[in-house]
């Protein structure tokens, strides 16, 4: 009885080898000059975009007409044309941070001779892809809540204005979208370093998912849509049609996603996100979107990004449990 | 629970139409040293993957202590210890870090972890070594580490894949002795994989002969050689000189060579007869020495010398290489 006692207790005290793992993933993540490098990026250029949106801020409180509701979210989308804002800051590194966490995940551990190694002990096959990917997704939500936690607190200091309860909530909520956002990025790397030995090649594949989607998507967009644009009779219903088309085809874009659901958070005055007809907007009632409508308008982009990310983890958890772990 | 620990029934494993392990049987017994012998591409480290649970095999069954190791990999990874073919560590650990990490792995406490670790450094004699990082660790020091690793989760049978590969003779000496020496201690069982037939024959109770994917023979030395080498037991090395046949005409000589052969293969009890760069290789039956001395003198070569083996490893892998080219 007390043998068993003292056992439950020892087991109690162990460390599941599933965090030990994740433990040790944080760690090298943490150590590693990689991470330091993006770090130092990310957080100058947030800064900097920071110190644009607090010296421009003054300006928005003159103009006239300007709500003066929501003035503390200007930290994050203002910007003067010189820098860009936060929020585009955040877009264009999110997918860089997301694919340097993971496009060696799994091939650099096979390289050097680790994986069968790992492999050989008592773990579930799986304990290794998902303790890779809650490592770097830890790592990364930390991050960026210290950050967005930084530029607010920097904001209270300078402008003197407190945020709002709703203010503050739309932040949080716009920090876990940019983590969602990292994570389709950092799977997507994450299934590519599955599927090339190389991790340069893997490297050089994310990338050039990136650049796709950043440049060339938008030329292939315009190419098609020029080539349907619907003739100047057309009716009224054929453009929405039409201008609704365009807009699902840019939707594929995670990044459009990505955008649109962040700028609709930190924007309570967008009402829509599609095509709206003069009608539609001389009858809207100008004012502000309380949090949960907003939420409620980016449903779908949010549903696409959580959708997109799962089918990357479901394709890498396919393809590397069926994955023969060789020595080299 | 039956005597054996490693049961292989009917074992195959196929990429496409190609068997790289082909209706293998093989049951190795508790306490038993035995070696996987073959060249490389055999199919040896298929074989030893499989009883991991790493690669599915495509039929056959195979039980690891009395657990089916294709159903529950991780019940049988609790128990065996696998040590890969050039095993590597996490280079930016310490070699006691590392120790610790597999440890934890197989939910052992940290406190005792460091404990263990600690005490199997000193037997594989690399206590000073312990807190230098891995990645600065030569080959012979990994390979001891790689064994201190293997055994820190107190397993019942231990795998080596090429372990004595890349390591120096005496490195290679002191590591079998080291397994040899580890294996009294903690009466364990042993599969070691070689090409190495003297480092195998040094330290294994058996040995299985692997051959394109089957098990050409298996038993210990004594018995293979007599199994493959049924009436041949003695090779008898002849080096002739031609010069003393004195004749300028290599026609002639020639000639003269064939009689010679031609006297050879006339005494009783010779088997077979190659010549390669004037050495003959005679089988014979039993010990003709003196007949073939007295016939190659008689005939006018000159004998430079005379020399007489027995079956080892070296002529039962030479055999093999011989029977391969006859296929082609």
């Amino acid at each position: 009885m007390n043998k068993m006692r003292i056992r439950s207790q020892q087991e109690k005290k162990l460390t599941h080898p599933f965090l030990v793992i994740v433990n040790k993933e944080i760690s090298d993540h943490i150590n590693s000059w990689r991470f330091i490098i993006l770090i130092v990026i990310i957080g100058l250029t947030c800064f900097g975009s920071l110190y644009t949106a607090l010296t421009n801020i003054g300006k928005v409180v003159e103009t006239p007409g300007h709500n003066n509701s929501f003035l503390f979210l200007n930290l994050f989308t203002l910007s003067d044309g010189t820098m860009p804002s936060f929020v585009v800051f955040i877009s264009f590194l999110g997918p860089l941070l997301g694919i340097s966490l993971g496009f060696d995940a799994i091939n650099s551990e096979q390289n050097r001779g680790t994986l069968s190694r790992i492999m050989a002990q008592p773990i579930h096959r799986d304990y290794l892809l998902n303790a890779k990917f809650l490592a770097a997704l830890v790592v990364i939500s930390i991050m960026f809540f210290a950050l967005g936690f930084l530029v607010m607190g920097f904001g209270i200091l300078t402008i003197g204005i407190p945020p709002t309860p709703e203010e503050f909530l739309r932040v949080v909520f716009f920090i876990l979208v940019s983590i969602l956002y990292v994570a389709f990025w950092l799977n997507l790397s994450i299934l590519l370093s599955i599927q090339f030995r190389q991790t340069a090649t893997s490297a050089l594949a994310c990338i050039a998912a990136w650049l796709f989607f950043t440049v060339f998507f938008h030329l292939i967009v315009n190419l098609i849509s020029k080539a349907n644009m619907p003739a100047e009779t057309a009716s009224a219903q054929q453009i929405i049609d039409y201008q609704k088309f365009v807009l699902n085809l840019l939707r594929i874009e995670p990044g459009r996603l990505y955008n649109e659901a962040t700028t609709t958070l930190l924007m309570p005055t967008i009402h829509s996100l599609g095509p709206l007809s003069m009608e539609q907007i001389h009858g809207a009632i100008p004012g502000l979107l309380p949090l949960g409508q907003s939420i409620m308008l980016v449903w779908p982009q949010l549903t696409g990004l959580i959708a997109a990310t799962t089918i990357c983890f479901g394709l890498s958890y396919f393809s590397f449990m069926k994955k023969e772990i060789r020595s080299r | 629970m039956s005597r054996n620990i490693i049961e292989l029934e009917e074992l195959t494993k196929k990429y496409g139409s190609v068997s790289v392990v082909d209706r293998l049987n093989l049951s190795i017994a508790k306490g038993e040293v035995f070696g996987l012998l073959g060249p490389n591409g055999a199919g040896k480290s298929t074989t030893i993957l499989m009883m991991l649970g790493l690669i599915e095999p495509t039929s056959g069954r195979i039980m690891v202590c009395d657990i089916d190791s294709t159903r529950n990999p991780i019940e049988v990874k609790k128990i065996v210890g696998y040590l890969p073919e050039d095993v590597r560590f996490y280079d930016d650990l310490t070699g006691l870090e590392n120790l610790i990490y597999t440890a934890r792995l197989n939910h052992i406490s940290v406190k005792e972890a460091d404990q263990k670790a600690r005490e199997l450094l000193e037997r594989v004699g690399m206590t000073e070594e312990a807190d230098k990082k891995a990645g600065k660790y030569s080959r012979g020091m990994r390979q001891r580490l790689g064994l201190a690793d293997v055994l820190i989760k107190d397993p019942h049978l231990i795998i080596l894949d090429e372990p004595t590969l890349g390591i120096d003779p005496r490195g290679v000496m002191e590591f079998l002795e080291l397994i040899l020496k580890l294996k009294k201690e903690q009466e364990l069982t042993v599969v070691l994989s070689s090409h190495n037939l003297h480092q195998v024959q040094k330290i294994c109770n058996r040995v299985g002969l692997f051959v394109n994917g089957k098990l050409l023979a298996e038993g210990d030395i004594s018995s293979l050689s007599q199994k493959l080498f049924s009436d041949e037991t003695f090779i008898i090395e002849a080096g002739i000189s031609l010069d003393s046949f004195d004749e300028a005409d290599s026609l002639k000589v020639a000639k003269n060579m064939d009689m010679l052969l031609e006297k050879l293969k006339n005494i009783r009890g010779v088997i077979s007869i190659n010549v390669r760069d004037n050495v003959l290789r005679i089988g014979c039956s039993g010990d003709l020495s003196p007949a073939i001395a007295k016939i190659i003198i008689d005939s006018g070569a000159g004998l430079s010398f005379l020399h007489k083996k027995e079956y080892g490893l070296d002529e039962i892998y030479n055999r093999y290489f011989e029977g391969d080219a006859n296929h082609e």
